[in-house]
């Protein structure tokens, strides 16, 4: 007897629907057992990650806040990915995003300026963006330069690009040398939307951001062309879809919204330019991409369960004292589960049985 | 069955806040720190010093620490959480906690937060730091006695006021020794990183340095120059094991009796919002046993140390004669004063470099 693993005839929607649901129930299973292990009470453990950040407010914003940029830059790279176009370079231009609004922020530092600071460093940061990831888009359709690697090398680029700047000619002159802008003015920073909390505009943004893609992509012929061309190229040439058209044009749209989510997140919670502003967000919002199916909603879900974990894993580490390191193994784990369930949408286990007349003629 | 579970799950909730409880009436301390605990380094050192604090105060006091958090968006969320969790005096030992430090420090006027090596306070928040130049200042004077080529090499992390002053008193150390002594000073650009810092002992070594210095916080370079045959000095922690023929000696932070001092007076209702340097003779930091050097080289080393201490030696005497052979203003009476060395972005006369972003 034998477990095989054979393809489906067609894909599972019951399984793409439930899969989700299996991976997280054996992510628990799993976190029960390591718990238990440990030596934490493992209802304590789980109620420390997934419950308590979401029983109080001050929490809830917090996840909110993680989550903007993760599923902001997600919705971009899902558009790219959809289109077969491979944006690995989102971090980058997140950062590019960031040190363009923050020019503008640095440059009326202390001036008069008015309101309208803030709308034009938005604009600023998605234009810039969207031109850094077209740097890679347009290699790949005029020379054919592998994509992935070069809209990654561009991150380094971007990375040592606001090094330069924020401990050279932007650095705080009253900062005693050390690399970060002066804060920025009030007319520069993203406003809260609650007291106490720090649930900016931002996460609004972001809102409209997933209603926007998932219309874009329900509702409208570039859409379908978007999904076309991912998957099936050779129809969509038929079609009279231009490929390469689409790839210029998803790569500025989420090089756009990277730039944006970059802008939003210095001028919101960081409230100035410094180094490690992102601790990896264009990357991890590769796995809130695939996490969430490449869908609008499916993004947000996954975008605001990350977040939930970051959150939670602080709380666990608080109130249970488990290490940090627990909290990256539970995230691999989570991970792990989710692409082996998806397996499981296109292939299905069978019980193999030794075929009984080879094995009389045998013996 | 499920009502059984159900009635273990409610039973084990309540027990857990009824044990919460009782915690309630110790004082409640926060760490947040920059790094994995690991077994050496910046973090390490402080987690040290929260073990003695526990060892000594643990009937009074409850300590929790977040590690690993980042010096952008999270520290502020970290922070917070620490004060929401209910601790009432919360260490936060990078310097690039000192805005999220300062807003959460605004938001709870009655939770009290000691931030190390940075320059903004208020009300609820002091700051800690050490005068480690004095340090640096014995190990200018080892080096100089024990480089043969002449040439010293240093490992920087930052252009920063706390490097610098660090890299001028070497040089005035080594210079009373040898007034022709080199360096050269390799910008790693991070505190940690191990790759860096061996590659940069490396390309120091290739340059003809023989003894290496550091700023960085792995014992990375200790292992290069303990493969080529050279001596090094060590960081933040007792690093001899990664190289034993060739540490001379090592910055060890001691934070201990600060976190002590601190967390008493918070007990007795005394905090009080502080800027604290300490120097030698606060015990803030050590020097590490002096090793692999000559008796008359290790009594220099000691004799330095003892007139530090007692306040006799100061490595910024007066005049400190800039890099352009001017004499920089003397604004302390017979030294630089403090302000001066805290905001230190000048190189004294001799080394052969440029400041970055002078």
């Amino acid at each position: 007897m034998q477990l095989v693993l054979e393809k489906r005839a067609e894909r599972s929607n019951t399984i793409a629907l439930v899969s989700p649901l299996i991976a997280i129930g054996l992510t628990i299973v799993t976190m029960t057992i390591l718990f238990a292990i440990l030596g934490k009470n493992p209802l304590l453990a789980l109620q420390a990650y997934f419950i308590a950040p979401l029983t109080d407010g001050y929490s809830l914003q917090e996840i909110a806040v993680k989550a903007t940029p993760l599923v902001m830059i997600a919705i971009g790279l899902s558009l790219c990915y959809l289109a077969n176009a491979w944006n690995i370079g989102a971090e980058g231009q997140f950062l590019i995003g960031a040190v363009a609004g923050s020019w503008l922020a640095v440059k009326t530092q202390g001036t008069d300026a008015g309101a309208w600071v803030l709308p034009a460093m938005l604009v600023l940061a998605a234009a810039a963006g969207a031109l850094y990831a077209l740097i890679p888009a347009i290699c790949k359709v005029k020379f054919g330069a592998s994509e992935i690697l070069t809209s990654l090398m561009l991150v380094y680029v971007a990375d040592l690009l606001l090094d330069y700047l924020v401990r050279g000619p932007w650095r705080d002159p009253n900062g005693f040398n050390f690399p970060t802008t002066a804060e920025f003015d009030s007319v520069a920073t993203v406003p809260l939307l609650l007291e106490g909390g720090r649930l900016h505009l931002g996460s609004i943004i972001a809102l409209l951001v997933v209603a926007a893609a998932a219309i874009l992509l329900g509702r409208t012929i570039k859409g379908f062309e978007i999904r076309v061309v991912g998957a099936a190229p050779r129809a969509a040439r038929f079609g009279g879809f231009n490929a390469n058209q689409l790839i210029i044009l998803t790569f500025a749209v989420s090089g756009a919204l990277a730039g944006l989510a970059g802008i939003i997140e210095v001028a919101g919670p960081v409230g100035h330019l410094q180094p490690g502003i992102s601790p990896g967000y264009g990357f991890t919002a590769i796995i809130v991409a695939f996490l969430g199916r490449l869908n609008p909603i499916g993004i947000l879900i996954a975008g605001l369960f990350l977040a939930l974990t970051f959150i939670g894993g602080e709380q666990a580490q608080i109130a249970m004292k488990i290490p940090l390191d627990v909290t990256k193994v539970f995230q691999g784990i989570l991970l792990f589960y989710v692409l082996a369930c998806d397996s499981l949408i296109l292939y299905r286990f069978k019980l193999v049985f030794p075929n009984r007349q080879v094995a009389r003629g045998a013996g | 069955m499920r009502k059984s579970l159900l009635a273990l799950a409610a039973g084990l909730l309540l027990a857990g806040s009824v044990s919460a409880a009782s915690a309630a009436d110790k004082l409640k301390v926060g760490f947040i720190y920059l790094g994995p605990i690991g077994d050496l380094g910046w973090t390490y050192q402080h987690e040290l010093a929260r073990q003695a604090l526990v060892k000594e105060l643990g009937d009074k006091i409850e300590t929790t620490y977040l590690e690993n958090v980042p010096e952008g968006p999270d520290a502020e969320r970290a922070i917070e959480q620490l004060v929401r969790a209910g601790n009432k005096l919360i260490f936060t030992t990078s310097f690039g906690y000192m805005d999220p430090t300062l807003k959460v420090a605004k938001k709870y006027p009655n939770v009290h937060f000691e931030h190390a090596t940075g320059y903004k306070r208020d009300k609820n928040m002091s700051t800690y730091s050490s005068k480690w130049y004095q340090g640096r200042y014995i190990q200018g004077l080892i080096a100089a006695k024990m480089s043969k080529s002449g040439v010293l090499g240093y490992i920087g992390s930052f252009p920063i006021p706390e490097v610098v002053s660090g890299i001028n008193a070497t040089m005035i150390a080594a210079q009373t020794i040898n007034p022709n002594i080199k360096v050269k000073i390799i910008w790693a650009n991070t505190w940690f990183d191990p790759g860096k810092e061996a590659d940069a002992a490396k390309a120091l070594i290739d340059q003809g340095a023989d003894v290496i210095m550091q700023h960085t916080d792995s014992p990375a370079a200790m292992q290069i120059a303990s493969e080529r045959g050279k001596l090094a000095f060590g960081q933040d922690s007792e690093m001899i094991k990664f190289g034993p023929k060739t540490q001379l000696t090592s910055i060890l932070d001691t934070w201990g009796p600060y976190y002590i001092e601190r967390v008493k007076a918070e007990l007795d209702g005394t905090w009080k919002s502080e800027d604290s340097w300490g120097g030698l003779d606060s015990h803030m930091f050590a020097m590490a046993p002096y090793t692999n050097m000559p008796d008359d080289v290790k009594k220099i080393a000691e004799d330095a140390q003892a007139a530090i201490t007692a306040g006799k030696l100061h490595p910024f005497k007066c005049p400190v004669i800039g890099q352009d052979g001017k004499e920089i203003e003397c604004k302390g009476g017979a030294n630089l004063a403090d302000g001066q060395i805290l905001g230190m972005n000048f190189y004294v006369k001799g080394i052969d470099d440029k400041l970055p972003g002078k």
